[in-house]
């Protein structure tokens, strides 16, 4: 019997014949935690006696939930991580170099690696190939001693995308579809693979986008091979000695197959407060938004902000609603002003805001009022979630949100593009 | 045996709704983030519950994000165990490594208020208030062990590994 792409990582990492169910202790290739759990991490690894990392190059810590910080008690947090990477020789990134998973991403992850973070849209790095899973303080600071972690091997669903998006459809509405159908907790303990031909054509960015929002349906890893495309994308980030194909088998066994088909997707809405709670855009036509928000490690790399600033030429924020921008990364907002988008963003309006996770989590950049709605690129909606529990939150593609920073409601691109 | 009171919630409560995103600033001062557990789905909750509590809850309880400090603010405000229909993944994982065990039986016949006495040992819950009496599933071995040493950390200290 063949292997699914959990199981192949897993065994390859542990050294054992990993299937679905199994206990294994694997080799973790990068851990790592940013600026609101990497404070209980450092501690968590105080408390257990650890003098030094496992391997120092494989450990990361990012400043980028609160960057800059806010207020002094988040700039204490950031001063425990500088001075345990001081201490340790861990690598660490300033603030404004941009999301953890962006960078994760960018720079770090390898397809087969064995990758945990603690945040939970750690599964991003799926997208590369990579078994990528958030874990809390604690196992985050065990595996930054031992440099490895306990797992059990998920089952996995196969999610087979077919066929060609749409005109204003894309990956955050086919996520947001499947997450829709499946529920909130559709995946939970499970891993999602992705394939098919929709999937096999896919950018680096959708393939991310996707994986990102795996852990939205519970899973625990989003997993995408390592192909052609992804041995380019390596290739484009000066990466080439870090591409190795990783591939399910084809005799693999699923416990459930979803097929999709993407010519039949429209543009898709998460309503307030579950990201399963699925609408169609045009469905919400007439629902008023305050604010809107592109960016975070959903949809703030530079095709995003291309897909905003190509709807979003020569036109106006509508005079009711306020846009926010976050480039994922500082490649990306350097990219981003090279190709022009930053000043078409800002010609229609847009605020600029530093690469970083920006409001998306309700610490700063952008909280909600009282009974104002936002629709936003993220991931999550949650009761609370940017702020303020008496405010509504929608989530949709970057085109939809460009589309209704236009006419101040929630829009179907298609209607001004 | 634990015996305590019945703090019943919903489906789909996150960790936001736990400790949410704006209180950020004070996961390193944990004595001040309890006192806001779970306002942004009860206000009241915090001054409410007393040691010994059970939190009750639907489904898909803990979704959402990986931070360890929503378990950990549940257990110092006193709640002794969460009886769940089922639970999201990061949060079993982190609420074992701090000693707060998640205990999933059918919480449907349990009413906010009620009295409850729970036997770990023998997988039981009895609700005194309506005489009912429920099993939760085992919890699975490699956690038990880890909760049986009182957490991760403690597990750690003992053994310097994992030994599954």
């Amino acid at each position: 019997m063949g292997k699914t792409l959990a199981e192949k990582i897993l065994s390859q990492k542990s050294g054992s014949d990993a299937r679905a169910g199994d206990i294994v202790i694997a080799k973790v290739d990068l851990v790592f935690a940013q600026d609101t759990t990497g404070p209980l991490t450092v501690r968590q690894f105080q408390a257990s006696g650890f003098k030094r990392l496992a391997n120092p190059q494989q450990i990361a810590l990012f400043r980028d939930h609160a960057a800059p910080s806010p207020n002094s008690g988040l700039s204490n947090d950031h001063i425990i991580l500088h001075q345990f990477a001081r201490q340790t020789g861990c690598l660490i990134y300033a603030i404004g170099e941009g999301i953890c998973h962006q960078i994760v991403a960018e720079s770090l992850a390898k397809p087969g690696d064995v990758i945990i973070g603690a945040d939970s849209h750690t599964v991003t790095a799926g997208g590369l190939g990579a078994f990528a899973t958030g874990m809390g303080s604690t196992d985050t600071a065990i595996a930054f001693g031992l440099g490895k972690t306990w797992l059990q091997v998920p089952q996995s669903i196969k999610i087979v995308v077919s066929g060609n998006f749409p005109e204003g459809v894309g990956a955050k509405d086919l996520i947001l579809h499947l997450i829709g159908q499946i529920g909130a907790d559709g995946a939970t303990y499970k891993a999602l693979e992705f394939g098919g031909n929709t999937v096999d054509n896919m950018s680096m960015s959708p393939r991310f986008t996707i994986a990102n929002m795996a852990v939205e349906a519970g899973a625990k890893v989003g997993l995408f091979a390592a192909d052609k495309t992804t041995q380019q994308y390596l290739d484009s980030q000066g990466r080439s000695n870090h591409y190795q194909p990783v591939a399910s088998d084809a005799d693999a066994a699923y416990a459930q197959t979803i097929s999709i088909d993407a010519a039949n997707l429209e543009p898709t809405v998460s309503q307030p407060h579950t990201v399963d709670n699925i609408a169609l855009a045009r469905e919400l036509k007439g629902t008023k938004v305050q604010q809107v928000v592109i960016g975070t490690c959903t949809n703030g790399r530079l095709d995003d902000l291309a897909i905003a600033a190509d709807i979003l030429k020569g036109k106006k924020t509508h005079h009711e609603t306020r846009l926010i921008v976050v480039p994922a990364s500082r490649q990306v907002m350097l990219e981003a002003i090279t190709d022009g988008y930053i000043q078409t963003l800002i010609e229609a309006g847009a605020v600029i805001l530093p690469p970083g996770c920006g409001p998306c989590l309700g610490l700063h950049q952008g909280v909600l009022g009282d009974v104002e709605s936002c629709l936003s690129t993220a991931n999550r909606n949650f009761k609370g979630r940017m702020g303020n529990p008496n405010a509504f939150i929608y989530l949709g593609s970057p085109a939809t949100a460009a589309a209704s920073t236009i006419t101040g409601e929630i829009t179907d691109p298609r209607e001004v593009m | 045996m634990l015996t305590g009171r019945a703090f019943k919630f919903g489906d789909n409560i996150s960790t936001d709704h736990i400790t949410p995103g704006r209180l950020a600033h004070l996961r390193s001062n944990l004595p001040e983030l309890a006192k806001h557990v779970m306002e942004d789905t009860d206000p009241t909750f915090a001054s409410r519950v007393k040691a010994g509590d059970f939190i009750v809850a639907g489904n898909n309880f803990g979704l959402g994000s990986s931070r360890e400090h929503a378990p950990l603010v549940i257990k110092m405000a006193g709640v002794r165990a969460i009886l769940a229909k089922s639970v999201a993944r990061i949060f079993f994982r982190n609420a074992i490594n701090v000693g707060l065990p998640v205990l999933i039986c059918d919480t449907t016949l349990i009413d906010d208020g009620d009295e409850l006495e729970v036997d770990l040992a023998a997988g039981t819950v009895k609700d005194k208030t309506n005489g009912k009496q429920l099993t939760f599933s085992k919890i699975p071995e490699v956690m038990l062990r880890i909760f049986n040493e009182g957490g991760l950390i403690p597990y750690i200290q003992k053994y310097g590994d994992f030994k599954l």
